[in-house]
């Protein structure tokens, strides 16, 4: 194979020596570094045939990456789309970006992606203006081709100038990016890249790899997770349990038992078919305890954001709203099982897997293995799209701790429960919101606690087979009460936000989740909110118009109001003792950056207590929206994927573990429960991109709970809004 | 114990060594190479495997490889030819309609299900071309997307339904 280490022995074709700060590729924390971010060659290679391949090293994830970020690398390079390849990612080729997580691709790997083609395009005419002997200035560029301006028989191709050598050409820091007002592709709903293989069965997904001489194994785990600190003991393993499946054997080390075996069938019943006895405790709160324990505990108290006196404007003020919201635990429920294959040698380690992060995997893999980094080689493969931490890495270290223990490749597959029972849940939440409005329907005081335990550090495999000791990541915007989300859109003189973190080993061991507790964030904020509206006799989005300055959080309520066709009037002003009822509500929110907002219209059927969301809409201001119509894919995802995580979705636990274990005992949103929806991208061509992959689900969450109370006349304080808790609600009140 | 399976997939006739209790998924993903069936519950719930057999869509995960002796089985690979020979085409299409159609409307995210869902919609036009909403919706609900594609994909069966007016038989 060529690979890229090879093509980088290959020799330069110039050298110019400059240096650039860190500060733009700063690496990550505690991984070994990759290629060097700092040369182009790390970037780009331009080939004779006047393509190019550029080097990323974000996922594609589903979200539209592999189309985005090779999008600002033409329109930097001056190339066209099918003039730019791309390759996979993997720790010996592709560079070190930092993970594909927080929305980040676009928004942190653009400004690299797009710095890089610029040196590129910086070196390539200060190569192309010796040949052509002309002043830089003089020089245009189309397609890959340079010519003088004014005499276009006189260029030279990129190709021609280093057409398979390298650059060898560190940054200068001063090549010259494009304005945006020159932009040809950005901005553009170019085609995604990925369809056509992915409509055919000819995209290789990380479940169809295969290598020569590899076991197949399953890992043999209770049904379910216990509480985190608590892992899972083996007490007995019954071998004799699969002695009629001759291919099949058990491998053990700690409490981690995998069946491997030569074809796949094998490995999948007799990881069914074997007995273990575990010794699992009872020490988790189970459902209906969760929130009381939660609001019991003895937390780690942060003031996050403090001004003015709260208590004192509410006190004064004409209406005081207080609420709690309580949101559950939910699940990635990846749609395909981890799945990750591991050659582990004796000096050395190839994991093929669907990590998010291929250096940050590649750190816990040398970690589990005892061997250097450096040793370690881990390539990505697009599995299911994960939505956050789900079991990719757990699995990985699965399969390498196989492999290590049989000396051959080994292939791992999670089954359906053992995705569903062992993910890292997005954490539930408790938040206990307070808001104050004037007699004229201004905010003057807001104050949000919020109750949640943070992300689990070590990986259920880690844990069993070693019996490494469990432990929870320290701080992270995303882990805990969120300045950006509660309150702070409105112009509030008397704010005061609270973290209550709760010790997570008793609890569901928790990840990050899609737009990590914004959902719940916003059920509780948005919906006081609204509370303050009604009290107050105003329109929702009225109300809001009046609290809101900032120019992007207005531009994005008003577009989704717009396109919802919007007529003021007072929530719950239409209550109607028909048996099934409609209501419409609004409500914005956001993740770590952009701006968004979303309008719901739904139906309550007051008999059943089924909800049926019937139209959507959502609107994103992510600045600089590279591929509009991908972006409107994500606002249409994120819709879809709230209104199932609003209305369906709950990991259930009992005192022993999860009982969430499928399709059917974890619902999510089917085919004909799906709304009608309307996404709506903000473009600003002259702002920084930012996130857009999460950036519409808190207000959509908010949006329905809003319009549950616009049908009915009923505040939710819990989701998921399923039949038995949308008939207690309505019998209560 | 394993036995020599010969099935018929995608028009050709494969010999198998597979224990007769072998779901059919596993044959055609690990033993021929397959990429369109796809692991997504095992349990027959989501739809990531589903194959035609005999036409029919069904959930390979749930089906022994020996209950397709004889019978013919067609994966997402196949579709193109199959629907070549439905309606006695000249020429094989690159894609099938409704393949063409998910490009055509961008509806894919991760893609990950849409092996189902093609496959299905696939089944359900060649049966009944021209459907309501309300039928579609119906039709595809046993197949589960994560990525929250139904609109995207509502859309592009409708749209496949009128490439297919006057083509199929």
């Amino acid at each position: 194979m060529n690979t890229r280490r090879e093509f980088l022995k290959t020799g330069g074709a110039l050298v110019i020596g400059f240096s650039l700060s860190d500060e733009l590729f700063g690496q990550q924390r505690g991984t070994p570094p990759g290629p060097d971010l700092r040369q182009i060659d790390t970037w780009i290679a331009i080939h004779s045939d006047n393509t190019a391949t550029v080097y990323i090293g974000f996922c594609e994830l589903g979200q539209g990456a592999s189309t985005a970020l090779p999008q600002i690398a033409a329109e930097e390079l001056d190339l066209d789309m099918s003039q730019v390849k791309t390759v996979g990612l993997d720790t010996n080729v592709t560079p070190n970006q930092g993970g594909t997580f927080s929305s980040a691709s676009v928004a942190r790997g653009g400004p690299q992606i797009r710095t890089a083609a610029a040196e590129a395009r910086f070196a390539l005419l200060q190569l192309a203006s010796k040949r052509l002997d002309t002043p830089l200035g003089r020089l245009t560029v189309a397609k890959g081709v340079v010519s003088v301006t004014g005499s276009p028989n006189r260029s030279v191709t990129y190709g021609e100038l280093v057409g398979d050598k390298l650059f060898n050409v560190p940054f200068t820091g001063s090549a010259p990016v494009k304005p945006a007002s020159e932009y040809k592709l950005l901005g553009t709903p170019v085609a995604r890249r990925d369809m056509p293989a992915k409509v055919s069965g000819k995209h290789v997904y990380m479940q169809h790899v295969r290598v020569p001489g590899m076991m197949h194994a399953r890992v043999v785990r209770p049904r379910g997770q216990g509480a985190y600190g608590d892992g899972a003991k083996v007490l007995s393993v019954d071998e004799t349990s699969i002695r009629n499946i001759a291919g099949a054997r058990v491998v053990r080390r700690g409490d981690l038992i995998g069946i491997l075996a030569e074809t796949e069938w094998d490995a999948v019943r007799a990881a069914q078919q074997l007995r273990v006895t575990w010794d699992m405790k009872p020490t988790l709160p189970g459902n209906d305890r969760l929130y009381d324990q939660m609001r019991a505990a003895e937390t780690q108290d942060r003031v996050v954001l403090e001004r003015g006196d709260v208590a004192g404007a509410a006190d004064k003020a004409a209406h005081v709203v207080s609420l709690t919201g309580r949101g559950p635990y939910q699940a990635h429920a990846l749609f395909g099982p981890s799945c990750a294959i591991a050659d582990v040698r004796a000096d050395s380690a190839l994991i093929a897997c669907s990590t998010s992060d291929v250096y940050g995997t590649r750190a816990s893999l040398a970690r589990v293995l005892e061997m250097p980094a450096d040793k370690v080689r881990v390539q990505y493969y697009e599995g299911a799209g994960t939505y956050g931490h789900s079991c990719y890495d757990d699995a990985a270290q699965a399969a390498a701790i196989l492999s290590q223990a049989i000396g051959k490749p080994v292939r791992l597959q999670f089954m359906r429960w053992d995705e569903h029972g062992w993910d890292n849940y997005g954490p539930a939440h408790v938040g206990e919101v307070r808001a104050a409005a004037d007699s004229d329907g201004r905010i003057v005081a807001y104050e949000y606690h919020g109750w949640q335990h943070n992300w689990a550090v070590v990986e259920t495999s880690a844990q069993l087979a070693f019996g490494t000791q469990p432990a929870e990541r320290d701080g992270g915007a995303a882990q805990q009460v969120s300045p950006l989300n509660l309150g702070s859109m409105y112009d509030v003189p008397n704010l005061k936000l609270v973290n209550h973190r709760v010790p997570g080993l008793g609890y569901l061991k928790g990840g990050w989740l899609r737009s990590p507790l914004d959902l719940s964030f916003s059920f509780a904020s948005e919906q006081a909110i609204d509370e303050l509206a009604y009290r107050v006799g105003m329109d929702p989005y009225a109300f809001r118009q009046r609290n809101i300055k900032d120019a992007r959080w207005l531009g994005v309520l008003d577009a989704v109001a717009k396109a919802a066709k919007w007529t003021t009037r007072r929530a719950a002003s239409n209550l109607s003792k028909a048996k099934v009822v409609t209501g419409r509500g609004i409500g914005v929110g956001t993740h770590l950056a952009s701006y968004g907002a979303a309008v719901a219209e739904i139906e309550v059927d007051k008999g059943t207590g089924r909800i049926r969301a019937r139209h959507m809409y959502g609107a994103i201001d992510a600045g600089l929206a590279v591929n509009p119509g991908n972006i409107e894919n994500q606002i249409s995802g994120q819709l879809v994927q709230t209104v199932s995580r609003i209305l369906k979705e709950e990991v259930t636990f009992n005192k022993t573990s999860v009982t969430s274990l499928d399709w059917n005992s974890y619902p999510i949103l089917r085919f004909e429960e799906c709304p009608e929806i309307t996404p709506i991208v903000v473009q600003r061509l002259d702002e920084r991109s930012t996130g857009a992959g999460e950036e519409v689900m808190a207000g959509a969450a908010a949006a329905i709970a809003n319009a549950f109370f616009d049908a009915t006349g009923v505040r939710m304080q819990e989701y998921p809004f399923t039949p038995g808790r949308v008939l207690a609600a309505l019998k209560n009140n | 114990m394993a036995n020599e399976i010969k099935i018929r997939v995608n028009e050709q006739v494969r010999t198998v060594t597979a224990a007769p209790d072998t779901p059919l998924l596993y044959v055609l993903s690990s033993e021929l190479n397959l990429q369109g069936p796809r692991f997504g519950c095992g349990l027959g719930q989501c739809g990531s495997c589903s194959v035609l057999v005999n036409g029919v869509e069904m959930r390979s995960c749930q089906t022994r490889v020996s209950a397709v002796e004889g019978k013919s089985v067609t994966t997402l690979e196949g579709l193109p030819a199959w629907y070549a020979a439905q309606n006695k085409l000249a020429k094989v299409p690159a894609l099938h309609p409704v393949q063409q159609a998910m490009i055509d409307e961008q509806a894919v995210q991760c893609g990950y299900c849409f092996n189902g869902m093609i496959v299905k919609a696939s089944e359900l036009l060649s049966k009944t071309p021209q459907l309501t909403e309300a039928q579609i919706r119906s039709a595809m609900n046993g197949h589960l997307c994560r990525c929250g594609t139904y609109p995207r994909i509502l859309k592009a069966v409708q749209r496949a339904s009128q490439t297919m007016k006057g083509v199929t038989k």
